[in-house]
């Protein structure tokens, strides 16, 4: 049935592309999701009859496409975003998850939270306004988290009369601000959200630009899932041992360990090592219910049987032998503080990573970013939505290894340890690596 | 002790990759809280969730129960392939009445039959009375647009209410489910999927479902541009025709408010190639309780539903 093949084949040949939005309040957000999502035919009917009601109870002229995704109630009455909206889209060659993400300083923390999973960031910047502090910090988190894509859309070209001048003075201002950060291999595209010029269709009135529109370039961004050189790493999240409660007899005495491969790629015979424990063994099969798997690439959901009988609790992490890291009991780290309670030295916290949380003290606050000249500054607490580095201790070893080196080795949340609330965003830092750029983690 | 079939997929796929991300979350909050439950209702959604439990804790049993909330305005075979599922899986089922609430006088029937609304101070009860801690559900994002601001593991205050102005951020995938005592956390591990990859996924894995969300032919009548079936409760009010048709069920909630659309896919491949050409999103195509206001999921999700 060809008609069948053709709906069933996208989700074996496409790759998924995690998408956030980000910039300065106003600057055209989620009007641009909107129209990503409308020219790319991603809006059904009654979802655009909606828009058309409610825009024209506004007294709007058009459908205002921010409110496809400014679904809350006090987002729709303000006109701004407040959280995160997720929306899912597919073309041709590919599938997205984006996140249209707040602008305003106050939600700084939900722009994270976005950003967090993103494998490309859209950072928007408004033609007639350039460089604000919000693109200056949208910037900065993006640099910090390491999103893989930065791609910066020049918005509202429209305003400045398809100005190439204009275009070209925010592209290099951006660009500066993104070298000075750090980020390589910035893609700039001007665009206007509201009319659509190359955001989906490439545009007549930008004759002097003639590079691809933000979607062909987005369909055209290499996909998330290529770090397979990475070593294996595999938070141990549940101990499988079903005795009686085993759904067949032959797995009464089953043991396994339950988790996702976090980096690199599981295999039978593969050499490895419990953390924090360093007890060795070898990965003896790589399970799942449909069956055993020859290797299990990162992301992977499985359970691993292991060839000797070791103690292995949730919270461990199993790695390569050869390249297992050393746990520790001190770190550095960079923090978005993302709390309204200011951060002190001193400060007990709880920190979790992969799947272990353990009790954890803030030992000094080593300085906060100053988003001006982007170098830390002695501070003596942090206030909401700061982005600075601290010292740690932990009250048991951890596997922490540098976030530039593994996201996933090296991200951590800090939870308050009574009402449960989560602080911060914490990437570890190679303790006393010194860098050129001060404030890079 | 070990499996017998060994396979090496061609590569990670899209539905690979949600039904990992799903297994995941599902295995972290178990990990952390104590009294897990999962809300099933026999809806297609719902199964897929209790179906990615299942492989999460295999070979071992789904190590806690799930939880009915029962509007008394079921199908038949819903109701039917309910129990069949959870007899399959050996897993215990509780069920919170509705119909109990209503005839002892701590719910009334609202004026437009629907009971979606009702179902939450039941709900919020089973939960208080059985102390669960993580709830969990097979909500996801694209449905509507209030879905679509949630967090995978999303907080309760000690009133079941969310609060969408103040959620806690969730960074990477590391979840974060600790609370207060008397709060807890409502866990949608279908967060990231949409229509389409829940159809593809139950192709994939053969998963069953209730036979109504298959092409039958049924009594119906039309009523604000939906064709409801004629059950108990929900008849045709003079001057609304009963007329039969070949329908099947896109969503499968409250009879008395969820439509049926005209279709002749008969098989979950026939499903996914309707799904994939549909011009309507499936609220809207079949939910009269979403069409109350602009804002009516966001207001009863406040309130503390599902
Ligand atoms: N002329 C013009 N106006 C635009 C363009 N893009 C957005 N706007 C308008 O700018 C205003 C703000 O747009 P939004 O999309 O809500 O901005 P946002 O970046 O999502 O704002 P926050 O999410 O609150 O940070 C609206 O009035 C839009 O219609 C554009 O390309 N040209
Ligand atoms: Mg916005």
């Amino acid at each position: 049935m060809a008609a069948l093949d053709a709906v069933l084949e996208p989700t074996r040949t496409t790759s998924l592309l995690r998408l956030a939005t980000a910039g300065s309040v106003d600057d055209g957000k989620s009007t641009l999701v909107g129209r990503l999502l409308h020219d790319s035919k991603n809006v059904l009917a009654d979802q655009l009859d909606a828009l058309e009601r409610l825009s024209a109870e506004r007294g709007l002229d058009g459908a205002d496409l921010a409110l496809l995704t400014d679904g809350l109630r006090a987002e729709r009455e303000q006109g701004i975003t407040i959280d995160v909206a997720y929306r899912y889209f597919s073309t041709g060659s590919r599938s997205f998850v984006l996140a249209d993400c707040p602008g305003h300083v106050q939600y700084t923390r939900n722009t994270v939270t976005g950003a967090s999973t993103a494998d490309a960031i859209l950072v928007l910047v408004d033609a007639r306004k350039g460089v604000l502090d919000q693109t200056r910090r949208h910037l900065a988190v993006a640099a910090l988290l390491r999103v893989p894509h930065v791609v910066v859309v020049v918005n509202k070209v429209d305003l400045v009369d398809f100005d190439e001048g204009v275009y070209r003075r925010v592209a290099e201002e951006v660009a500066e601000l993104a070298a000075a950060l750090g980020i390589e291999h910035v893609r700039t595209v001007p665009t206007s959200a509201l009319a659509g010029d190359n955001v989906v269709d490439r545009s007549d009135r930008t004759p002097w630009y003639d590079g691809p529109s933000l979607l062909e370039l987005l369909e055209e961004l290499p996909p998330s899932q290529t770090v397979l050189e990475e070593a294996f790493r595999f938070p141990v999240q549940q101990v499988i041992r079903p005795q009686s409660a085993a759904r067949e007899e032959r797995y009464r005495e089953y043991r396994g360990y339950a988790g996702r491969v976090s980096s690199g790629v599981a295999r039978p015979g593969t050499e490895v090592v419990v953390l924090p424990s360093g007890v060795r063994t070898r990965i003896a099969a790589v399970d799942t219910p449909d069956g055993e798997l020859d290797a299990a690439e990162t992301g992977r959901s499985v359970t691993l049987r292991l060839a000797d009988e070791v103690d292995v609790t949730r919270g461990d992490v199993i790695a390569t032998a050869a390249d297992a890291p050393r746990p520790v009991d001190t770190a550095e780290a960079m923090l978005c503080w993302l709390a309204e309670v200011p951060l002190r030295g001193g400060q007990r916290v709880l920190l979790k990573h992969g799947s272990a949380t353990v009790q954890a003290i803030v030992t000094q606050l080593e300085g906060r970013l100053d988003l001006d000249d982007l170098t830390l500054h002695p501070a003596s607490a942090f206030d909401l939505n700061d982005i600075g580095r601290v010292s740690l201790r932990l009250a048991r070893p951890l596997p922490l290894e540098d976030y530039r080196r593994s996201r996933s080795g090296g991200a951590f949340v800090l939870i308050d340890p009574v009402s449960g609330g989560t602080l911060a965003a914490g990437m570890a830092r190679e303790p006393g690596r010194s860098g050129g750029i001060e404030w890079e983690i | 002790m070990t499996t017998t079939t060994t396979h090496a997929p061609a590569r990670f796929d899209q539905l690979d990759y949600l039904e990992s991300e799903a297994i995941h979350s599902i295995r972290e909050v178990v990990g952390e809280l104590e009294r897990p439950v999962i809300l099933f209702s026999g809806g297609k959604d719902s199964v897929v969730l209790l179906h990615l439990a299942a492989k999460a804790f295999w070979p071992g049993r789904v190590p806690f129960p799930v939880l009915h909330v029962d509007t008394g305005h079921n199908f038949e075979e819903v109701l039917a392939f309910r129990d069949r599922t959870v007899e399959r899986l050996g897993v215990r089922l509780e069920v919170a009445s509705v119909q109990d609430y209503i005839d002892d006088g701590r719910l009334v029937e609202r004026p437009d039959g629907t009971r979606n609304p009702l179902q939450t101070q039941p709900l919020l009860d089973a939960i208080a009375e059985h102390r669960f801690d993580a709830v969990f559900g097979g909500a996801r994002r694209d449905e509507e647009k209030a879905r679509a601001k949630e967090r995978v593991v999303s907080l309760r205050d000690a009133f079941g209410a969310w609060d969408p102005r103040n959620q806690r951020p969730e960074l990477w995938s590391i979840y974060n489910p600790r609370h207060r005592p008397g709060e807890h956390v409502r866990v949608f591990p279908l967060s990231n999927w949409t229509e389409l990859d829940v159809w593809r996924y139950i192709e994939r894995e053969g998963i069953e479902l209730p036979p109504l969300y298959y092409a039958h032919e049924r009594d119906v009548f039309a009523r604000d541009g939906m064709w409801l079936a004629v059950t108990p409760y929900s008849l045709p009010r003079p001057g609304e025709e009963v007329v039969r048709r070949r329908v099947r069920y896109r969503t499968v909630g409250d009879a008395s408010c969820t439509g049926a659309v005209l279709s002749d896919a008969a098989t979950t491949a026939e499903v996914i190639v309707e799904v994939a050409s549909t011009t309507l999103t499936e609220r809207g195509a079949t939910r009269a309780d979403d069409r109350l206001s602009e804002a009516a999921m966001e207001d009863r999700k406040k309130e503390g539903y599902f």
